[in-house]
């Protein structure tokens, strides 16, 4: 708790014509923070040195700085040896709202209050840094997982290295050749695993096992406990932090059934056709005798049986550079290619046109109608639509069909054998990939430490997986660094505080430990939850979650949030002056209010937002208190849920929806309207929404008429 | 060091100051972002580009470890991997780090240039902030039309000492361990394509130029509204490969607008429920799970896809509408639609293209940087590298930090 505070107003940027900045002196020396109250034309040039100086000499704790908003200059008021509370004079008072009103004055006085007591309700977290492991595990021993090898060793760090199969290399040791990857991108080149292979073995600091599987790993990141079966003994090992790149596998063949695999021994899959290229010679699977014709399915037509979104861009090449594989046994070989849509974007480009110029390979959009093989095992095939004059029977002697890739976690089951609580496994989006839902952070997984690479994670090609494996290195690294050091890993990045249990109230109810989006608590023999700190994220969904609110953060806590709640004066028996907890989520909702004020737009002055780091943060009881202190609507600024939700926190705006059950189960207990309690969806972007949004919510509140808890 | 401070970029450098490395960027708009940050939305989850700058954003400003320069281009890159010298090109911003962003210039600013975040829609004053959410929050003078000392009203009304009209270029030099080239892109200048009147008919415009239209902070406030009228778009013609996959263009294909022009088809739809789209395609490259996002959106009546190319783009004088020739390859037959608005898918060039590379990188026949494992301590990302999506390019970005990273510890223990 900060015990000596001083409070550094600043009148630029149009606050000093806006609202009376003398008062706002008198509002801070009334809650007499110990230190002085100061003020400043603008605090963000040559005066912020007199708030380091007060820190320095005045031996200052806490320090709240009313001027702009607190996404900028992060730097100017980072001091050494304080506390810094920002207050938003500037976009959400000054500009967001007309100048010298009284409701104007009083938001400016009330977030003062407000920041006050954030600053006094704070203390400076303790960091945990009990973790220190600088070894990475990496499973899979596929490229992906040899590259990301590769880059943890060459960065200094121990690699364990577990492959499930003999030898390492994965698909890619099983392939002839690989995509073009040198200008100008039009022939294919050689692979290059084995080099990958020679260069982990040579690394002194890589641990390798190979016919070895994970069976249980428990702890957290900078102190992972594994436990590892390889050849038929188990292994411990410590980790500071883990990637995952188990691949992929060929689908089930009885997907390909309609298309006669299984049936007819000259159908095969894209796999079998590379293996037997890779050995050597391209021949009929029946009798041995060379294969001239060879056809491809793509298998990826609207309401093909067959087809899975699990190809990528892959697929497509595959069959092209098959194809090159059959034309390369003479002038009378000749291949044909069916697809829906030839997915070769970028310089794959490149590749597709040199194929196409190839007189003795066919390509055609079309639809497979039927397979079917003669006397002499030839395979009939009936395409139609096809852009060679419509429908068409062809005779080949081997029919190859796309695989798709599908990613091992589909089926896995306790593949890394995680022992938390919610689950073995990591848990992977909509299609079964191992991936973030997030375009812009791709290897944040829902399990802190681990992070996944290469075809587990999307459908890509040798080349992408090498970079892949590289970058989830890095996100491994990372991870270990942060954790040593007790700090958050994304997006709470570099945050040293974690919750408090007030252990002595907890009920057992075992809800923290449902809703953590990050499996971050485990529970011990009484039913209490036991936080592996590392797993944590920081974003308080734990503390909304709490029936007895005993979680607690440091420097955000249910205490402060409820005192800040307090500190809003609300005006009795002025049915002109409603007052309305605005509560934020602060990457979208609490941005989108300061663009609002960039823009100068104007919303209600009865407005009190105090900024959440995550909509699940938000107990239902801190909206309860707020209703029963006075306020007359509570309104809950977030982002959007569902399928393809842009919560950080994965959970925050759905886990919303079920605790605003029990808001409106305490409304009406206390006889109020449900109207006074709504979720509004706002995403950074939409500023322009805000106003009309409030306004609207505020003409509501009017209508409804004041809460008549008021004064109580 | 990375140059570019666009997705590419800013992902690069914080993954890599993350893991505990000094970073500098070099960004030539006086902004970080890069185009991200004048798109509407992402595909395929629909969602602001925005959210995830903002933390990046916030990543930045929480670590010493990154420091960036804007306006600013690499001129010479020298020396060798662990010890490069770089120098820099500052241009002046004309406004020092004491602006707060207060405004108060704009207000008295006489002079007028063409909003560029914008692509020439709309004007801003010569001293502007580019957009909304600008990073840093610094305002920037663009000289000229801005008359600089002979005006100086913006000078007179600040009240913080940040405007210096008298600034002059430098040049700064820098030591770097290695470098991350993360230039990326410009649109292709649709203007070359004759057929698809470009530059000729004021509602033909190109794909970045309708993401600011649907933009809420963008030149009409997020209105779709024909260029030649101001009236509401009912109906819109979305042209894939302008310039893309043609051997008089770009031989290559782009690799995002497919998925592009699926998405601007729900802008338009967002905001019109009559409005319809027609998008004409030669192959629809929504690779693997994107294919869902493309079932999604075709899902919607309104939205139709014809797989053919476009022959030409005229206009009908009587009623001022847009007539589309194409022809419907799957049935077989030529076809003519009327529209309101044509976008040109117009494709993705590398910036790299027309200037000269900063550094001794190899560049391949469309100026994309050559991909290296092994280094000469310079790596490409994102769309330096390969016309790629904003998925890989973060996917890139981060492969790219840990290979500079590789790069200075093999130098330090040589």
């Amino acid at each position: 708790m900060a015990k000596k505070i001083g409070v550094y107003i600043c009148s630029g940027c149009g606050i000093g014509h806006s609202i009376d900045v003398e008062r706002l002196e008198g509002v801070a020396k009334a809650a007499a923070p110990g230190g002085p109250v100061r003020r400043s034309a603008a605090f963000c040039l040559e005066d912020a040195r007199q708030i380091q100086a007060d820190i320095e000499q005045e031996g200052l704790d806490g320090v709240v700085i009313a001027a702009c908003s607190p996404r900028v200059n992060t730097d100017v008021f980072g001091f050494k040896g304080a506390l810094v509370e920002r207050v938003n004079l500037r976009e959400q008072v000054a500009w967001s709202h007309p100048p010298n009103e009284d409701e104007t004055q009083a938001l400016a006085d009330d977030y003062l209050r407000m920041g006050l007591v954030q600053a006094q309700k704070s203390s400076p977290p303790t960091p945990y840094t009990e973790a220190h492991e600088r070894t990475v595990l990496v499973v899979g021993g596929g490229v992906a997982g040899l590259s990301a090898a590769i880059s943890a060793a060459r960065s200094d760090f121990g690699v364990v290295l577990v492959e499930k199969g003999p030898e390492l290399g994965g698909y890619a040791a099983r392939l002839h050749r690989q995509f073009p990857k040198r200008p100008p991108y039009d022939q294919l080149a050689a692979v290059d695993v084995a080099e990958k292979i020679r260069m982990v073995r040579s690394l002194p600091n890589v641990r390798i096992l190979t016919q070895a599987q994970v069976q249980e790993i428990s702890g957290e990141p900078g102190r992972f406990r594994v436990i590892i079966q390889a050849a038929g003994a188990p292994v411990e090992v410590q980790v500071g932090a883990i990637v995952l790149a188990t691949g992929w596998r060929p689908a089930e063949p009885h997907a390909y059934a309609a298309y006669g695999l299984g049936r007819c021994p000259n159908v095969v899959t894209s796999v079998d056709f590379e293996e037997m290229v890779a050995k050597g010679r391209i021949g009929r699977p029946s009798d041995g005798r060379p294969a001239l014709r060879v056809a491809f399915l793509l298998c990826d037509g609207e309401g093909d049986d067959a087809h899975l979104p699990y190809g990528g861009n892959v697929s497509s090449l595959v069959a092209l550079k098959q194809a090159t594989y059959v034309r390369q046994q003479g002038k009378d070989a000749s291949a044909y290619v069916f697809y829906e849509d030839m997915q070769t974007p970028g310089q794959s480009e490149y590749f597709y046109r040199r194929v196409q110029a190839d007189p003795g390979i066919f390509l055609s959009r079309g639809q497979v109608r039927g397979v079917a093989e003669d006397r002499d095992r030839n395979v009939l095939l009936d395409v139609s639509e096809t852009l060679m004059g419509g429908d068409i029977r062809l005779v080949v002697d081997v029919l190859v069909l796309s695989t798709g890739m599908i990613p091992s976690t589909v089926d896995a089951d306790g593949q890394l054998g995680l022992a938390y609580l919610q689950g073995k496994d990591v848990p992977t989006t909509r299609f079964g990939y191992a991936d973030s839902n997030f375009i812009c952070f791709p290897y944040e997984t829902r399990r802190t430490g681990i992070y996944s690479a290469g075809a587990v994670r999307a459908a890509m090609d040798l080349a992408a997986s090498v970079r892949d494996g590289r970058a989830a290195a890095l996100k491994a690294i990372q991870s270990i660094e942060k954790s040593s050091a007790g700090q958050a890993v994304h997006p709470r990045v570099g945050d040293l505080s974690y919750p408090n249990f007030f252990m002595q109230k907890c009920t057992s109810c075992g809800r923290c430990t449902q809703e953590c989006p990050f499996g971050a608590l485990e529970l011990d023999e009484r039913k209490h939850p036991v936080l592996n700190t590392n797993r944590c994220r920081r974003c308080g969904i734990c503390m909304g979650a709490c029936p007895v609110q005993i979680i607690s953060f440091n420097d955000y806590s249910v205490d402060m949030l409820s005192t800040m709640i307090r500190a809003v004066e609300i005006p009795e028996g002025d049915e002109e002056k409603p007052r309305i907890l605005v509560l934020a989520c602060e990457n979208d909702a609490y941005p989108a209010l300061d663009m609002a004020g960039i823009n100068r737009l104007r919303y209600p002055s009865s407005v009190r937002v105090i900024p959440v780091r995550c909509l699940g943060s938000v107990n239902s009881i801190l909206i309860a208190d707020a209703v029963s202190r006075g306020f007359d609507g509570v309104a809950l600024l977030g982002c959007k849920p569902g399928e393809d939700y842009q919560c950080h926190f994965i959970r925050g705006s759905e886990l919303l929806e079920t605790r605003m059950g029990n808001v409106r189960e305490t409304l009406g207990r206390l006889a109020l309207e449900p109207e006074r309690v709504q979720v509004m969806e706002v995403a950074i972007s939409e500023s322009e929404k805000i106003p009309p949004m409030l306004d609207e919510f505020v003409r509501t509140i009017k209508t409804i008429g004041p809460n008549p808890m008021k004064g109580f | 060091m990375v140059i570019g401070g666009g997705i590419a970029g800013v992902t690069a450098a914080v993954e890599a100051a993350e893991a505990g490395y000094d970073v500098v960027i070099v960004e030539k708009e006086p902004y970080l972002g890069g185009r991200v940050v004048q798109l509407y939305k992402y595909f395929p989850k629909l969602c602001p580009p925005a959210c995830g700058m903002e933390i990046n954003f916030r990543r930045i400003k929480d670590n010493p470890r990154i420091r960036f320069h804007t306006m600013a281009e690499v001129e010479r890159i020298e020396g060798r991997p662990g010890d490069f010298d770089v120098t820099i090109r500052l241009r002046p911003r004309y406004v020092n780090d004491r602006c707060t962003a207060c405004n108060a210039c704009v207000a008295v600013c006489p002079v007028e240039r063409p909003d560029a975040f914008n692509f020439g829609m709309g004007k801003t004053k010569a001293i502007y902030l580019a957009h909304e959410m600008a990073f840093p929050m610094k305002y920037a003078v663009d000289a000229p039309p801005c008359r600089l000392t002979e005006c100086a009203k913006c000078v007179e009304v600040c009240e913080y000492d940040a405007i210096d009209l008298t600034m002059q270029p430098r040049t700064l030099r820098l030591k770097a361990g290695a470098v991350i080239v993360a230039t990326g892109w410009k649109p292709y200048d649709a203007s070359r394509i004759d057929n698809l009147g470009f530059g000729r008919f004021p509602d033909v415009i190109t794909n970045v130029m309708l993401e600011r239209l649907a933009a809420p902070n963008g030149p009409t406030r997020g209105r779709i509204l024909r260029p030649s009228n101001g009236h509401e778009v009912q109906s819109a013609a979305f042209i894939q490969c302008a310039g893309s996959r043609d051997l008089n263009h770009l031989a290559y294909c782009s690799g995002i607008c497919c998925l592009a022009s699926l998405k601007e088809a729900t802008y338009l739809r967002e905001r019109n429920p009559n409005a319809r789209a027609h998008i004409f395609y030669i192959d629809l490259r929504t690779p693997g799970t994107y294919e869902f996002f493309s079932k999604k959106v075709l899902s919607d009546g309104h939205i139709t896809a014809t797989k053919g190319k476009v022959a030409k783009i005229t206009e009908d004088p009587a009623t001022g509408q847009l007539v589309v020739d194409a022809e419907d390859i799957l049935a077989a037959q030529k076809m003519r639609i009327g529209v309101d608005l044509v976008v040109l898918a117009s494709g993705m060039v590398s910036s790299l293209a027309e200037g000269r590379a900063a550094g001794p990188v190899a560049l391949d026949q469309d100026s994309f940087v050559v991909e290296t494992d092994d280094a000469n301590g310079i790596f490409a990302a994102g769309c330096a590298r390969a016309p790629v999506d904003v998925a890989t390019s973060v996917q890139d970005a981060t492969a790219a930090a840990q290979l500079a990273i590789e790069t200075i510890l093999g130098a330090a223990r040589a």
